[in-house]
């Protein structure tokens, strides 16, 4: 996490290959938080990164722009003067409308999340948060609405990725991967384009919501770094400096 | 007198008086019916008598005529004894018996008086009335005759059976007041002991507990659930305290080194690049914090047992497989070599996220303390026997010495007193709480003791299960 937490400049200014992909989604996000400072904060720099803001100060004005209006993803604090953030998510939810939620929350324990995820939210993210995590959370969100995971291979490259007989290749060559590498390459894969964190392998590939203290993350990384690019020319899997990874081919 | 009001008002003197009152109505009751019996029986029993009294008067008429009847009359009315008898004109005058005079109207009656009547006695000198039962013959040349007796007896035997009830119900009562001194008064003062001790705990001392006497009667059990939450609002409370303590002691030194920082910036004329890396520093510094602050709020959350409602059935070799898996190449990497053996599908009630991270906290720390060693090795290892499970990780490090191993569970202790090692001192904190969340614990024992090869620490979470 120490690595993945960067202060706003340094997510602003290394986040540019996230931007780009932005820019041209043009996507449109509605946050909701109560703090005016933490609002204008998020505002900035998610227009920075080329994303359209709406916000909102209090639960019930939150709830009308929701319904009132298509966005792409819905930042939710939990805590809202007037009306509480799962109960926007879950009256939403009621009337069919799926817009990807992100719950932000003071409250990180275990049991906290669960009630989050069970109310409808997508994702879930502890205050504080590096807005590097943040913002990679939500393009991923973003990219999801609307976007039934069908495919049954993914190409970054000439790297492929067989999803029904678990087999991966570059440029023809089978590499062959325990279980869990496996599993990281495919969330990698899914997401290529957009920065994956540190954070959001552990939560997805192996189920972990608490932060290691050591650099478990990377060290699995650079494993699997060697087993797909070794000997091979192109590094399809970078390392974005204060946030994390993006499987990308280059041009 | 306040005492005696207080008294009055106990439950138990209220309980007395109701058993009371519902005693006297019972006894009250079962007296008339006893004399009303009694009476019936006495009263036919003196029919009787006065029935074969008469029959033989009657006998004696038949074969004697007026005068044998008035001279047996006579005869019978010398003899002591509570019989009445009168022979009377057919006007009503007397002429023979030993009644003087009598209730008017008794003798126009035919056959058995309805109800005791008064006579006076003749010749007898008393003057008071008495009370008879009797039956008159009208005899065939229009005189009557009159057989009666006394019931003076039946009258006396009902007084004494009054009386004795009158006793009884003395008795009783005494007795009543006896007991609601003697439980109302105990009752009294187990409360009045019970209600002290609540002033005290009241007053903030929470390690008071109630009396109990032992006797394991209903104030013991009060006492003793009483005890055992107050016991537990102990616990929580020194959790919280602990909480406090640690925010004014161990957070306030990384706050103030943080403010140091900014400060210094602020100072420094040089802009830019030296900015820059302070800033970053300060991300970091307060990254700790962070880390600290939710460890801490996690670990009283858990020693609070708020995450027990989040308890399920949970594959306990899977978490000890995935956890083994996810810091090997980490192992590695620092040159340890990380090896398993970890009893297949054993599960346990419990929540995944706890163990698992307590797990990752144990190996984290072995990670970090095992170097030294040569080569460094560290084993996790999940097994069962009849005492429970048991996941423990063990290294061939330093290991812990015996009188520190008590020390280091607590909070924000760390032997490595240089704090040259990453790290916060919460690791063993939450493991020791997640385990007795799952009404287990956690030993830190000296691995030496079952392998002389791997002389190190060997920090294990025994659990109660698995489930069959």
């Amino acid at each position: 996490m120490t690595q993945a937490f960067h202060g706003r400049a340094a997510d602003l200014s290394t986040c540019e290959a996230v931007t780009e992909a932005a820019r041209i989604d043009g996507m449109k996000i509605l946050i909701i938080e109560d703090d005016l400072e933490t609002a204008a904060y998020l505002t900035k720099a998610f227009r920075e990164a080329g994303i359209t803001v709406d916000h909102a100060s209090d639960g019930d004005s939150g709830y009308f722009l929701a319904s009132e209006n298509p966005y792409d993803v819905l930042v939710v604090d939990r805590m809202l003067p007037r009306r509480d953030g799962l109960s926007i998510i879950s009256a939403l939810r009621a009337k069919g409308d799926d817009t990807p939620a992100l719950i932000l929350s003071a409250l990180g324990q275990v049991d906290d999340r669960v009630t989050g995820l069970r109310a409808g939210g997508d994702d879930y993210l502890t205050k504080p948060y590096a807005f590097s995590e943040l913002l990679a959370r939500v393009e991923i969100l973003g990219r999801r609405k609307g976007f039934r995971d069908t495919e049954t291979s993914y190409r970054v490259g000439d790297l492929e990725l067989d999803r029904l007989s678990h087999e991966v290749r570059r440029a023809g060559q089978t590499i062959s991967l325990q279980p869990r590498e496996y599993r990281l390459l495919e969330y990698l894969m899914k997401n290529a384009g957009q920065v994956v964190t540190r954070t959001m392998l552990l939560e997805h590939v192996w189920d972990y919501h608490f932060d290691p203290q050591t650099n478990v993350i990377d060290v699995h990384v650079s494993r699997l770094r060697g087993k797909i690019e070794k000997d091979f020319g192109e590094p399809l899997l970078r390392t974005v400096r204060g946030a994390g990874y993006m499987m990308k081919a280059e041009g | 007198m306040g005492r005696l009001r207080a008294m009055l008002g106990t439950t138990a003197v209220r309980l007395s008086a109701l058993y009371l009152a519902l005693f006297a109505i019972c006894a009250v009751a079962l007296v008339f019916y006893v004399t009303a019996i009694s009476e019936r029986m006495l009263r036919d029993q003196t029919r009787r008598a006065v029935a074969v009294e008469l029959s033989a008067i009657s006998e004696v008429y038949e074969n004697a005529g007026v005068v044998g009847l008035v001279r047996a009359v006579d005869r019978r009315s010398r003899q002591p004894g509570a019989n009445l008898y009168i022979v009377a004109m057919p006007a009503g005058e007397i002429i023979a018996g030993n009644v003087a005079s009598l209730q008017p109207g008794v003798l126009d009656t035919d056959g058995w008086t309805a109800l005791p009547f008064r006579y006076q006695r003749y010749g007898s000198g008393e003057t008071r009335n008495h009370r008879a039962l009797a039956q008159i013959v009208l005899l065939p040349n229009g005189m009557r005759l009159m057989v009666g007796r006394d019931i003076g007896e039946p009258e006396q035997v009902r007084g004494l059976v009054r009386q004795a009830l009158m006793m009884a119900l003395a008795i009783m009562f005494v007795g009543a007041v006896a007991i609601w001194f003697f439980v109302g008064r105990r009752a009294l003062k187990r409360i009045d002991h019970m209600s002290e001790a609540s002033k005290k705990i009241l007053a903030g001392d929470l390690s008071q507990r109630l009396p109990v006497a032992g006797s394991g009667d209903e104030f013991d059990r009060l006492s003793l659930s009483l005890n055992t939450m107050l016991g537990r609002i102990e616990r929580l409370n020194e959790g919280l305290r602990q909480v406090s303590d640690n925010i004014a002691h161990d957070l306030k030194t990384p706050l103030t080194r943080l403010r140091n920082r900014a400060e210094a910036a602020l100072t420094d004329s040089h802009d830019g690049p030296s900015h820059r890396k302070v800033l970053e520093e300060m991300i970091a510094e307060s990254d700790q914090l962070i880390r600290t602050f939710n460890a801490l709020l996690m670990i009283s959350r858990v020693e609070a047992g708020s995450a027990a409602a989040e308890m399920s059935q949970v594959d306990l070799t899977g978490i000890a497989i995935d956890a083994a898996e996810l810091y090997e190449p980490v192992a590695e990497e620092a040159g340890v070599s990380l090896t398993h053996a970890i009893a297949p599908g054993i599960r346990v009630t419990g929540n995944r996220e706890l163990l698992s991270q307590s797990l990752s906290n144990l190996i984290e720390n072995a990670i970090k303390y095992v170097d030294g060693a040569s080569p460094a090795r560290i084993e996790v290892r999940l097994e069962t026997d009849k005492a429970g499970v048991h996941l423990s990780v063990i290294d061939n490090g330093p290991g812990i010495a015996g009188d520190k191993r008590e020390d280091v569970v607590k909070r924000f202790v760390r032997l490595d007193e240089s704090r040259s090692k990453p790290g916060i001192g919460l690791g063993l904190s939450l493991v020791e709480a997640v385990a007795a969340l799952h009404g287990g614990r956690l030993e830190l024992a000296d691995a030496a003791a079952e392998n002389a090869a791997m002389p190190g620490l060997k920090a294990t979470m025994h659990l109660p299960g698995p489930i069959a």
